[in-house]
């Protein structure tokens, strides 16, 4: 891949952009934390735990978005061998599994004071759980080969099959009934949940999207560098 | 003050959530941004110790 | 067709020659389970209750032990990339080694897990119900493996990885076994759940085949 050890417009582009991003970021999420702690107000029936939420639901809509993410590029690295596709793919994974992460505990330490349970083996929160396990899988298939661009085609095809996946988390909470709520947000409807709680949401939400962008930007571009690191030390590949 | 750190009672929920939110957050960001600077030193090294060549002088097509 | 056909033969016969992967497979699940009564304890009630969870975890692990081996000895020996060439489809030959898997592991698992229902005290009512989704769920363990077999093929470490990457997406097939086996001996209706493992079949047939044969032409490049 010669064009990928000199990728000098996505360097250019990039390195434009993150400082927007990170600013972005930083603004939106000050904003959002402040909203979400001192300005919504309890909620009437779950008290203040419904804060919880202002951390919860980002994560898990970031968890689902950088798998989409992960799997179109998989998918376009996979079709049409564009350098950088693959690694956007690789890039987004550790962020994604760090939001499905958040995602996880958050959601637990809200489930015991209004569920009484920890862990409940419904469809919504198994399948996440599913989706944490594919970013793992996705991580470990990219650095299980001496061939590291085997390694990087074996996980992008994890990555594509996987995607199964998002509409069963997604529809989850409609198919069966779970303990989970229902969608109040993205409904077709328009979304249930009062406005002094659906902004700081919102706010909280777009913080988060910034803060993946921005360090997805980074990490692309730690890669790139790599790669030229590599293309120096062994020759062209 | 004390109020809204017992957070109504769910203190010990809301905060780890927060905590917990915080902390990888942040790891992602240091271990992205240290990841990112290694590479660069190394690469800045690497480039020192080989000759200047012309950016596309390559023996690809 | 006949080209299919073959294929199957071929690799039921390396199956059965080398004496048996696929009697080790059935020999794993039958020791598996037979494990329960002593860590547990041999009160009928409490193994009636995890009866169906302990049948289906067994047959799950048991299917994983033979999958590593799935293309392992054809990549080995350079017959895969003699495979490629042949006229029929990857796709098909994919699905080809996963219906020899199937009959070399998910079959006879299948065919003794009544027996080893009987020793956990499964309820008999439900023993239809549990020999129906064996059938439908066993096949789609053969399907999601070959995925993960051709993805892990010369991988280090590989048998660990292919775990990490098949279980997970096995969760599914095992919440639906393990509720259409139970359904019945509880006195509910176990179709619902039986559709829904057929419809699992039906993605995986779909599925499966495709990403597996993905998976091989990437590993062969």
């Amino acid at each position: 891949m010669p064009r990928l050890a000199n990728p000098s417009q996505f360097m250019k582009l990039s390195a434009a952009l993150m400082p927007w991003c990170a600013a972005a970021a930083a603004l939106f999420l000050g904003a959002g934390l402040y909203m979400a702690l001192f300005v919504a107000p309890p909620d009437y029936q779950q008290g203040e735990s419904v804060r919880i939420m202002y951390v919860h639901v980002p994560a898990a809509w970031l968890a689902s978005l950088a798998y989409a993410l992960m799997a179109g590029a998989s998918a376009v690295g996979l079709i049409w061998r564009h350098p950088l596709a693959h690694v956007a793919a690789e890039a987004a994974a550790p962020l994604g599994a760090g939001f499905t992460f958040i995602c996880l505990v958050s959601g637990s330490l809200w489930g015991e004071p209004m569920w009484g349970t920890w862990w409940v083996w419904d469809a919504r929160l198994t399948s996440v759980l599913v989706l944490f396990f594919l970013y793992l899988g996705f991580i470990a298939l990219e650095h299980a080969f001496d061939d590291r661009s085997r390694g990087t085609r074996a996980a992008a095809i994890l990555a594509v099959v996987g995607v199964v996946n998002l509409p069963i988390i997604k529809f989850s909470v409609d198919w069966w009934n779970t303990l989970h709520q229902k969608e109040s947000v993205f409904r077709l409807d328009g979304p249930t949940i009062a406005p002094s709680l659906l902004w700081p949401l919102l706010v909280m939400a777009v913080g988060f999207l910034f803060f993946f962008v921005t360090l997805l930007l980074l990490r692309m571009r730690a890669a790139l560098l790599e790669a030229r690191l590599r293309a120096l030390i062994f020759g062209n590949p | 003050m004390a109020a809204f750190f017992a957070m109504g009672g769910y203190a010990r929920f809301v905060w780890p959530a927060y905590a917990v939110a915080a902390l990888v957050l942040l790891g992602l960001l240091f271990w992205s941004l240290a990841s990112y600077r290694r590479i660069k030193i190394q690469l800045a090294a690497q480039e020192a110790k080989s000759p200047r060549r012309r950016k596309h002088a390559s023996r690809n097509p | 067709m006949n080209a299919f056909a073959a294929l199957v033969g071929r690799d039921l016969k390396l199956a059965f020659r080398q004496g048996g992967d696929w009697a080790n497979v059935a020999a794993f699940f039958a020791l598996a389970v037979i494990l329960f009564p002593f860590g547990v304890g041999p009160e009928p009630e409490l193994l009636a209750r995890i009866s169906a969870g302990v049948l289906w975890v067994a047959a799950l692990l048991a299917a994983l032990l033979s999958l590593e081996r799935l293309f392992q000895s054809d990549w080995e020996d350079g017959s895969l990339e003699a495979l490629v060439l042949m006229p029929l489809p990857l796709e098909l030959q994919a699905l080809a080694k996963c219906l020899a898997h199937w009959l070399a592991t998910g079959l006879p698992l299948t065919v003794i897990a009544p027996l080893l229902a009987l020793v956990l005290h499964f309820n008999s009512e439900g023993m239809t119900s549990l020999v129906l989704a064996m059938l439908l769920g066993t096949p789609v363990l053969s399907l999601i493996g070959a995925v993960g077999a051709a993805l892990t093929l010369g991988a280090r470490r590989g048998g660990v990885l292919l775990s990490l990457l098949v279980l997970p997406l096995y969760i599914p097939v095992l919440i639906f076994g393990v509720a259409a086996s139970e359904a019945a001996s509880m006195g509910f209706a176990a179709r619902p759940h039986l559709l829904l493992l057929a419809a699992l079949l039906l993605t995986a047939l779909a599925l499966a085949p495709w990403a597996a044969a993905a998976a091989l032409r990437q590993a062969m490049e």
